[in-house]
């Protein structure tokens, strides 16, 4: 009770009550939605989740990764070789997993961390470390090398080895995006969430009246790797195939901080209303440019909406959706 | 055996040393302007690519070489760069890191992408005669274009040291490197001269771009191997010294075609980041740049 009340805190009940409908919304959604409009929403939440996750290192304790591929290409992998090479299923998997990628996660951010790299030289090391595992991962026969890694395909429900339609990965993806969502609303109200906004505001004053900057730092990159890794693990088993062009490539890491920092960085519903624009812009792009039949015109697109994003809404999306809604939240 | 062993090291040796040149000049670019205005570039290696594009246009329908279209590249680039910087990059200066790193990828998403509209995604190179030719120098065999491509950003980087050493313009430009605060009190328009740096930069990687098509073609998706090419060059040379970009593009030119001598090709960008990630842990200022800075 003292945790619910502490999570539910000073919200106005309105939000609360938006919030309950649209989960109700959500859990039914698999029953009013064909499968398109599954599959669209299926990524809202995937990009909703995983830069929910990033949102923790850079948004709340002010760490910019633009490496988080690395995670999540580590958690996919690891989780989809057990499975292929031995049988083990993802429930179990994802355990090693998330320890791979969490100790991923330590050795970055440790090495970044103690040596006082900031800003853009922790960011190029972040690059660095997943470009090094993308090259690796090519030359490692047991992930499959650069020929790939590709898991049976099969319909059939068997939610133990997580194989299924896609109603079964909108579950699955929407129980993290929720879980992460409130994870992170509990972190923010901790006392470590308060060490986070502090470092990230000034790194030195936080050290200087005592804040353990390092300890801080330290668990704020293993949270969020651990997290990622999930995303990886889900990714993994919904696509059924892994390259490391993919899974480790820049792109993937650029995708995963964009809807954060067009939401809003730092806030609970900035990835939220980040992963929802971009999707949605995405979808709108792709037909519009099936129409026009230029190949790139959809990333043109995609690369203006971008740049009319960041130079008219430089903090994002959401604090200004929020003040027009009437909703301020407590800017963190 | 051995002896053709040493041979075909110091061939390879010679061949990184000559691409290395052209590494370096478009290092060079991303370098001068992080050194000025604490802006990293992560559309650089678009950049590249345009510039590539733009020579191989130039030969391809109008018959124009790529050494004789440089200048002209150059000066295009030159005058993009001043526009950008003046109309889109010039309020972000102050801003935090991650918002210029959207805007730079929401640039870079667009340049690249208007080479995949416009010259489609498949390889394009140019045939030149010099490609056929070769300088021997004792036992080395030197690639013509190779050699070309080398002198020429040589004789560019030489050009860019006058410039910052000798004019006026230039020296403004190192003051307000220097000291932003320095340089806006003595009355120096900051803003001119910010949009001027981007320019020589962007100048930089487009010449680099012309250099490079006489060497390798080009496709849109070799942007972002551009990009982390340059990021590691300039970090192992030393974010913002020029010195260190010239010599970084050296060491990597090397370095890769060593490392694709003797392990496989496709390992050499492994050992490139490994390369990166000691420097920026053991000498985050790199192997040239000042403690400090």
């Amino acid at each position: 009770m003292n945790l619910v009340r502490r999570l539910v805190g000073n919200a106005p009940p309105r939000i609360l009550w938006s919030l309950g409908a649209l989960l109700a919304l959500l859990l039914i959604a698999p029953a009013l939605l064909g499968k398109y409009w599954l599959s669209v929403l299926i990524l809202i939440l995937y990009f909703a989740y995983v830069g929910q996750a990033w949102n923790i290192l850079m948004g709340f304790a002010g760490q910019l990764s633009l490496g988080h591929a690395l995670y999540a290409g580590l958690g996919g992998y690891i989780a989809a070789g057990l499975y292929f090479h031995y049988g083990i299923g993802p429930w179990a998997g994802l355990f090693a997993a998330v320890a791979v990628a969490a100790t991923a996660g330590a050795i970055v951010g440790y090495l970044g961390f103690r040596f006082s790299l900031a800003g853009v030289y922790f960011a190029l090391l972040t690059i660095a470390f997943s470009e090094f595992t993308r090259v690796a991962f090519d030359h490692w026969a047991w992930a499959g090398g650069s020929g790939g890694l590709f898991l049976k395909v099969d319909a059939t429900r068997d939610i133990v080895n997580l194989r299924g339609g896609p109603v079964l990965f909108y579950y699955v993806i929407l129980a993290l995006a929720v879980g992460a969502f409130i994870l992170c609303r509990a972190l923010l109200e901790s006392r470590l969430g308060r060490y986070w906004l502090a470092i990230r505001e000034d790194a030195e004053a936080a050290q200087a009246v005592g804040v353990p900057v390092l300890r801080c730092k330290m668990i704020a990159i293993v949270i969020s790797a651990a997290l990622t890794a999930l995303a990886g693990v889900w990714n993994a088993f919904y696509y059924n195939n892994l390259f490391p062009e993919t899974a480790f490539a820049m792109g993937r890491s650029i995708e995963i901080t964009l809807a954060p920092i067009i939401g809003g960085l730092g806030t609970l519903f900035g990835p939220v209303v980040g992963a929802v624009v971009l999707t949605g812009l995405g979808e709108a792009f792709t037909d519009l440019s099936d129409a026009l039949r230029i190949s790139g015109i959809k990333q043109i697109f995609y690369g203006l909406a971008l740049l009319v994003i960041v130079v008219y809404r430089p903090a994002g999306v959401w604090p200004w959706l929020a003040d027009k809604l009437g909703l301020k939240e407590r800017q963190p | 055996m051995t002896a053709d062993f040493f041979l075909s090291l110091a061939q390879a040796i010679a061949k990184g040393l000559l691409t290395g040149m052209v590494y370096g000049l478009m290092a060079l670019g991303l370098s001068v302007v992080f050194g000025v205005m604490r802006i990293v570039n992560f559309a650089h290696g678009e950049m590249m690519v345009v510039g590539m594009y733009l020579a191989w246009m130039g030969f391809e329908y109008l018959q124009v070489s790529p050494m004789l279209s440089l200048p002209l590249i150059a000066i295009l680039f030159f005058a993009a760069g001043y526009a950008l910087q003046r109309g889109l990059i010039s309020p972000f200066i102050n801003r935090p890191e991650h918002q210029q790193f959207l805007l730079l990828l929401a640039i870079a998403i667009l340049l690249v992408n208007a080479c995949l509209a416009i010259a489609g995604p498949d390889l394009r190179g140019v045939q030149m005669e010099a490609q056929f030719e070769s300088y021997e120098l004792g036992p080395l065999v030197l690639d013509a274009v190779r050699l070309h491509a080398a002198l020429t950003a040589i004789a560019i980087a030489g050009l860019l040291w006058l410039f910052f050493t000798r004019t006026r313009t230039g020296k403004s430009i190192r003051a307000a490197a220097d000291n932003h605060t320095g340089a806006l009190v003595v009355g120096l328009d900051v803003r001119r001269l910010y949009a001027f740096t981007f320019g020589v930069g962007a100048a930089c990687v487009g010449a680099a771009g012309a250099l490079m098509i006489t060497i390798i073609p080009v496709s849109p998706f070799l942007a972002v191997e551009y990009t982390l090419l340059a990021f590691v060059i300039v970090i192992v040379g030393g974010l913002g010294s020029m010195t260190g970009a010239l010599a970084g593009g050296l060491l990597i030119g090397v370095s890769e075609a060593v490392a694709g001598l003797l392990l496989q090709p496709s390992l050499k960008s492994m050992f490139s980041f490994g390369l990166l990630i000691l420097v920026l842990l053991l000498r985050p200022q790199g192997l040239f740049g000042k403690a400090g800075s």
